[in-house]
């Protein structure tokens, strides 16, 4: 006992006489000369669980990263923790990241309630929350949550994309919307009605519905009823498939976007009829590893290899084990322009310096672009029609 | 004109859902004169039983019958094992391991089937009929519906054994005078119930798509159709059933907004239990002091 009370204060006073000699190198908490500790919630019990397949993915890169050295000699301790989907849970378990932990960002946590739940917690404590695992719009705020940043490109990008394609293409269209009454469906809604603009009378129909309804039987015959010619369905993949299957049943064939929540073929075509599925209008920003067009694209390859090797229990087909490798591809590239200096301000400045990145397993053409005064990474999407089998993409990539 | 057709018509479709769910939480009601939360969760584990039949092979009025029988089998153990030992103790105690229950069997069926939407076949032929404003499913739906209801009128008018139920629920001590094994009919409650449980969800399923939340909405709505005819009385559940469905879209369409649907359910609810708690087509009981 006597010499552990002695050693504290002797590696205290050996520490701050090391301070000088290291003083290029700055560190935050959770880095150091070896390792950076990056923290992550994400929903592996719960009624969300299938999105936990990110935080797997994100792990098996990182592993992936550190077997190749690691990221500027440091290698990533990846600390990854169950919040079920729930807010208080999320607190609690971001309060045990930064706290007990000691990380030095919280990466890729997931969902919007608990990422909004966790906001005020890590902004207050000057934590990188980086690249949240959501679409909703409200995470570009660099202003008001400065330690807040998105990745994927958010509901209001993608709304605005598809009234840009209909103004160019059908200016004359009678729209129909259907959409979850809360901040999800509602957040498309404003994106659309913006990218409108004075042409938002073309909209002729809204209903809404809640996630207690247990059909949207009512509302579909309501749409039909308004005459409108094209439909935008921004619903959860259960109702997305109902809405689908009762737009077939009530013989009603309007141009239909769906919004991307929703496009998974096994998960909601599928159940829904692939055959009713035909001309669906969606769209995307990464590679879809079940399209035939990238077998022999490198970026896939590497993508196969990687999942192998190091997710082999992860589904080849689902395509949220390429959203948690490509996001965690961004977070690599961010801490090698940290280089030495480690501190969560610095992260910040560095996710907020991106320019023109393009990565393997992001659409060709979709660049991450980030700035200052621009915390939305992603910006870019390309529209894909259903086939039947698979999503054709079509044009180019366009932003909102 | 077309579009308020269709949108009774609808109505009626997804009434036809509420009204068999409705129809299990009347019998519970009349075995135990109590409303089993978990009745539809139990109705949600047994469509995937039935899920994983048909997966496995089976055709589909085999998986059906086995779905049934194995339901009704674990209704009875359920009654058994987590009921029985709080017969006696107070009301809010039994509804408290209800909804023990229905969160275990949500999370366990979660857990085993995951959380991603499957879809379920329906035996009857697809297409609609009526011009397109029902599919045959719906109509079919209706159909067993009334069928059911027909089976548990014949079954407890006509049965010694529906009698000994009735007499069990309403009076158990004379009931036990008289030779009846009261336990025994609680847990052969138990027991119909789920097995109406179980068509409910195999019924429910190829409209709403088989997932753990799948009962969650229609069961509030389950339980205003039964409050509305009766929670006594089968063939006022039905009635009730389908007078919500078509309420709730009226009511969603013309006059509150989709918004407000749910409100709708429960202002229906609360009103009945202030305005005439036996329902419109209860008896009034009165008890004697």
């Amino acid at each position: 006992m006597r010499i552990l009370h002695l050693a504290a204060p002797l590696a205290l006073g050996l520490a701050l006489a090391a301070a000088p000699a290291a003083a290029q190198k700055k560190y935050s908490p959770g880095a150091s000369d070896s390792e950076i500790k990056v923290g992550n919630i994400n929903p592996y019990s719960g009624p969300a669980s299938a999105y936990g397949a990110i935080g797997k993915a994100i792990g098996a890169y990182f592993a992936k990263i550190n077997d190749e050295g690691g990221i500027n000699g440091r290698k990533i301790t990846y600390i990854t923790l169950d919040d079920g989907y729930s807010p208080p849970k999320a607190v609690e378990q971001t309060r045990r990241l930064v706290e007990q932990d000691q990380v030095l960002l919280v990466f890729q946590s997931l969902g919007t309630p608990s990422n909004t739940a966790i906001q005020k917690y890590l902004n207050g404590r000057k934590v990188p929350q980086l690249f949240v695992a959501t679409g909703a719009t409200k995470w570009g705020d660099p202003k008001g949550h400065p330690w807040t940043m998105g990745w994927q490109p958010n509901y209001q990008t993608e709304a605005r994309i598809y009234a840009r394609y209909l103004l160019e293409n059908k200016p004359d269209a009678k729209v129909a919307l259907l959409y979850q009454n809360d901040d999800y469906g509602k957040d498309y809604l404003k994106g659309f009605k913006d990218g409108l603009g004075a042409k938002a009378s073309m909209i002729v129909a809204e209903a809404s519905y809640e996630v207690t309804d247990p059909t949207i039987d009512s509302q579909m015959v309501t749409l039909k009823a308004s005459g409108a010619d094209t439909f935008f369905n921004i619903t959860t993949p259960k109702f997305a498939a109902q809405a689908i299957r009762k737009a077939h049943d009530i013989d009603w064939k309007p141009l239909h976007f769906l919004n991307n929540v929703s496009n998974s073929v096994g998960s909601v075509l599928t159940p829904a009829g692939l055959d009713k599925a035909v001309g669906l209008v969606s769209s995307y920003y990464l590679k879809d590893p079940t399209d035939p067009q990238w077998a022999d694209d490198p970026g896939y390859k590497d993508w196969l290899a990687w999942m192998k090797k190091y997710n082999p229990d992860g589904n080849l087909t689902d395509t949220f084990n390429v959203f948690g490798y490509s996001a965690a591809q961004t977070l690599v590239q961010v801490l090698k322009q940290c280089g030495d200096d480690l501190t969560r301000e610095n992260v910040m400045k560095q996710a907020a310096s991106l320019k023109g990145l393009s990565q393997p397993m992001l659409l060709p053409g979709v660049k991450i672009n980030t700035g200052p005064d621009d915390f939305y990474p992603i910006e870019q999407m390309q529209l894909m029609r259903f086939n039947g089998k698979t999503w054709e993409l079509f044009g180019t990539p366009i932003g909102g | 004109m077309e579009a308020f057709l269709h949108q009774v018509l609808s109505g009626l479709a997804t009434g036809g859902i509420y009204a068999i769910v409705a129809l299990a939480l009347v019998m519970i009601y009349q075995a135990t004169h109590l409303v089993n939360f978990a009745q539809g969760e139990m109705a949600m584990f047994s469509t995937y039983l039935a899920w994983t039949m048909i997966d496995a092979g089976l055709p589909y009025w085999g998986a059906f019958a086995g779905t049934v029988a194995l339901s009704f089998a674990l209704g009875i153990a359920i009654e058994r094992i987590v009921i029985r030992p709080v017969g006696n103790a107070p009301v809010l105690a039994v509804v408290i391991v209800f909804i023990g229950l229905l969160v275990i069997l949500n999370s366990v069926a979660g857990w085993i089937y995951t959380y991603t939407i499957k879809s379920f076949p329906s035996p009857f032929p697809g297409g609609s009929v009526l011009g397109g404003y029902l599919s045959r499913h719906e109509l079919g739906v209706m159909g067993v519906t009334l069928g059911v209801l027909l089976l548990l009128f014949l079954f407890f008018r006509f049965t010694p054994l529906g009698l000994a139920m009735r007499a069990a629920a309403q009076n158990p001590v004379s009931s036990r005078l008289v030779g009846i094994r009261v336990g025994w009919m609680l847990a052969l409650g138990w027991g119909l119930a789920a097995a109406i449980g179980a068509v409910a969800g195999m019924m429910v399923a190829p409209i709403v798509f088989l997932d753990p939340n799948m009962m969650a909405g229609i069961l509030l709505y389950g339980f205003a159709g039964a409050l509305l005819g009766g929670i006594d009385n089968p063939a006022g559940a039905v009635a009730g059933g389908l007078a919500v469905g078509v309420l709730e879209n009226l009511s969603g369409a013309y006059l509150v907004g989709t918004e407000l649907k749910l409100t709708v359910a429960l202002v229906l609810i609360v009103g009945v239990l202030v305005v005439r708690p036996s329902g419109l087509f209860g008896r009034v009981l009165v008890n004697r002091v």
